[in-house]
């Protein structure tokens, strides 16, 4: 530790009392190490909004949150240049524990204990940071938004609001009805996450099932005729290629 | 009689109120005559004169019996076990010459007086011997639903969160603390209490709003209840932690996993012999945690049975937003 600069620690859990409570065992371990409170979030969401501005050290990361749990969220941390490190805290989850203590993973319980708390802050700068593989081990649930760093800033993008993901090159593009993203992320990895959301139209594109409206016989590049996806929201046709063809057979049914 | 506690529920007259013992008599008296009558004959044409014969006697005299033991019900499950079955004994024995003085001038040929005594009594002394031998059975069941009781508690996560929102209270607002505490002490109390018997409705309520209480300090304005319990006969009796997993569940699946606020609404209400209890809360079916509702549910619905056989029922009704779980007792009366 240099000693110059204070930690800067993000509170982050969806209950006021536990935000308090952890503000209070901050300002007492305060007395000892350099530290100062740099932001506190009641959801992932909001956590992410604050994160340019505030630009912590160290994230205290409740598990058990609305809309987002803490371990999708320390998955969109990840896309930062350099993520802070994470403390998750949770007041049980038999299984999660299991899982932290296999992976090295740091947490505290809660009620956390100040001399917890003095400990793994003073770790804090030496921890290792989290691999994204461990954390999709913890929750292996598909996560409820996929997201991207623009320019320092991570983007959230709910899933439901996904048309189709597709494969170009390098990147991933996603979809939505506004705009499209790029994602550093593989579309094989992305179907098993989400297989029962999303179904394979392409080689190189998956598409929400949610957002096919209908089917259309059109011309391919190469003059014969094939079937295309029709989608909720915009004009664009995807075409199918020639073996998803029973795709057609099978969503036509829930269509009609 | 070391053991007091554990045979206190077994040698008692059953509930002769209940639809289901009412159902069992019914059955095994009918059993005897059609065994009685198959004894004589086993051709259908003799066995169906046979079986209307001994129904003509049998069955007045059965309906009359099960009338006059519903009706002194209440003054027979007073008496000790002994006196009650002195006092049944000689019920069945007056209902059995009533009706045989009653039918002499109905049937030709009615048989001697001693006859239906000794029917009687042996009818009456096997139905004894099997409800016994019933309620000793379900003892261990009995004891069973307590533990049980101890495994519907409360979860763990529950606990620990609301520690840490007292811990939180201590600096800033020690006398919400203390409440807080006390909540949880109360809470506690009765769930380690001894909870075979049956509890008044108004303490369950109690014991649910002190629940609340606590989570109300965790989860602020996010949780909103609505209570609708003008129509609750405050001296109904229901088996203890029956709504309080209910409501746990509620917050758990319904108000936890939302940001925004959602209200969880409890009506308890008399319907005739029947008390009702509805609860609903908001609910988005993502497909996760059901396992813990329903291993409440099972258990809640295991112990209903064991305290009122068929004449309780619990019911859960999911829509695309709303979960909604019912439960039907019979209206028992306690002592408030």
């Amino acid at each position: 530790m240099t000693g110059a600069s204070p930690l800067r620690v993000l509170i982050v859990d969806d209950e006021a009392p536990a935000r308090n409570r952890i503000r209070d065992l901050l300002s007492d371990c305060a007395l000892k190490l350099p530290l100062e409170i740099a932001g506190e979030a009641a959801t992932g969401r909001e956590a992410l909004e604050m994160l340019p501005a505030c630009d912590p050290d160290v994230v205290l990361l409740d598990i058990r949150m609305p809309e987002m749990d803490g371990i999708e969220l320390a998955q969109h941390l990840l896309k930062l240049d350099e993520p802070p490190a994470v403390i998750f805290t949770t007041a049980y989850d038999a299984y999660a524990l299991k899982a932290f203590e296999v992976h090295a993973v740091d947490y505290l319980l809660k009620p956390i204990r100040l001399g917890r708390l003095f400990d793994a802050l003073s770790r804090a700068r030496e921890i290792t940071p989290l691999r994204l593989e461990v954390l999709r081990a913890l929750k292996p649930e598909p996560r409820a938004h996929l997201s991207v760093n623009e320019r320092g800033r991570i983007h959230l993008i709910p899933i439901q609001d996904i048309l189709f993901l597709k494969a170009e090159l390098k990147y991933v593009t996603a979809r939505t009805a506004q705009r499209e993203f790029l994602l550093e992320e593989s579309l094989t990895g992305l179907e098993q996450e989400f297989l029962g959301g999303f179904v394979r139209i392409h080689r190189n594109c998956l598409v929400a099932k949610s957002a096919i409206r209908g089917f259309e016989r059109v011309t391919g590049a190469d003059g014969e005729s094939q079937w295309a996806v029709l989608l909720n929201g915009l004009p664009e046709k995807l075409a199918i290629s020639r073996r998803q063809q029973q795709i057609v057979r099978e969503f036509g049914k829930h269509l009609k | 009689m070391g053991s007091i506690n554990q045979n206190a529920n077994a040698s008692a007259l059953p509930n002769f109120r209940n639809l289901g013992i009412l159902l069992r008599i019914l059955v095994i008296v009918d059993g005897a005559c059609l065994a009685a009558a198959l004894f004589k004959t086993s051709e259908p044409l003799a066995l169906m004169e046979e079986l209307i014969d001994l129904s003509a006697t049998v069955q007045p005299t059965l309906l009359a019996s099960l009338l006059a033991l519903a009706a002194m019900n209440n003054w027979l499950r007073r008496l000790a076990y002994w006196p009650a079955i002195a006092a049944v004994i000689a019920l069945e024995l007056a209902v059995a010459t009533a009706v045989y003085f009653l039918g002499r001038g109905v049937f030709d040929n009615p048989g001697a007086l001693e006859r239906y005594w000794i029917f009687t009594l042996l009818i009456t002394g096997v139905l004894i011997g099997y409800f016994d031998l019933r309620a000793r059975a379900l003892s261990p069941a009995l004891a069973e639903a307590r533990l049980q009781a101890l495994q519907a508690r409360i979860r763990p996560h529950f606990l620990f969160n609301s520690i840490n929102a007292v811990l939180s209270l201590i600096r800033k607002n020690p006398a919400q603390a203390e409440h807080a505490l006390e909540d949880l002490a109360d809470l506690f109390r009765v769930l380690m209490a001894d909870n075979r018997e049956l509890t008044l409705i108004t303490r369950e309520v109690e014991l649910c709003r002190q629940y609340l209480a606590l989570e109300q300090l965790r989860l602020g304005e996010r949780l909103q209840v609505t209570w609708d319990i003008v129509d609750m006969p405050a001296d109904a009796l229901i088996p203890p932690l029956v709504l309080q997993p209910l409501l746990e569940n509620a917050v758990y699946h319904g108000i936890e996993p939302s940001s925004v606020p959602g209200v969880i609404t409890i009506r308890i209400f008399r319907d005739r012999d029947q008390i009702h209890i509805v609860l609903r809360n908001p609910y988005r079916p993502d497909g996760e945690h059901h396992a813990g509702n329903r291993m409440a549910l099972a258990n809640i619905r295991e112990r209903l049975a064991l305290h009122f056989d068929a004449e309780a029922s619990i019911k859960t009704d999911a829509t695309a937003d709303s979960y909604e779980v019912r439960i039907v007792v019979p209206y028992l009366k306690g002592i408030t």
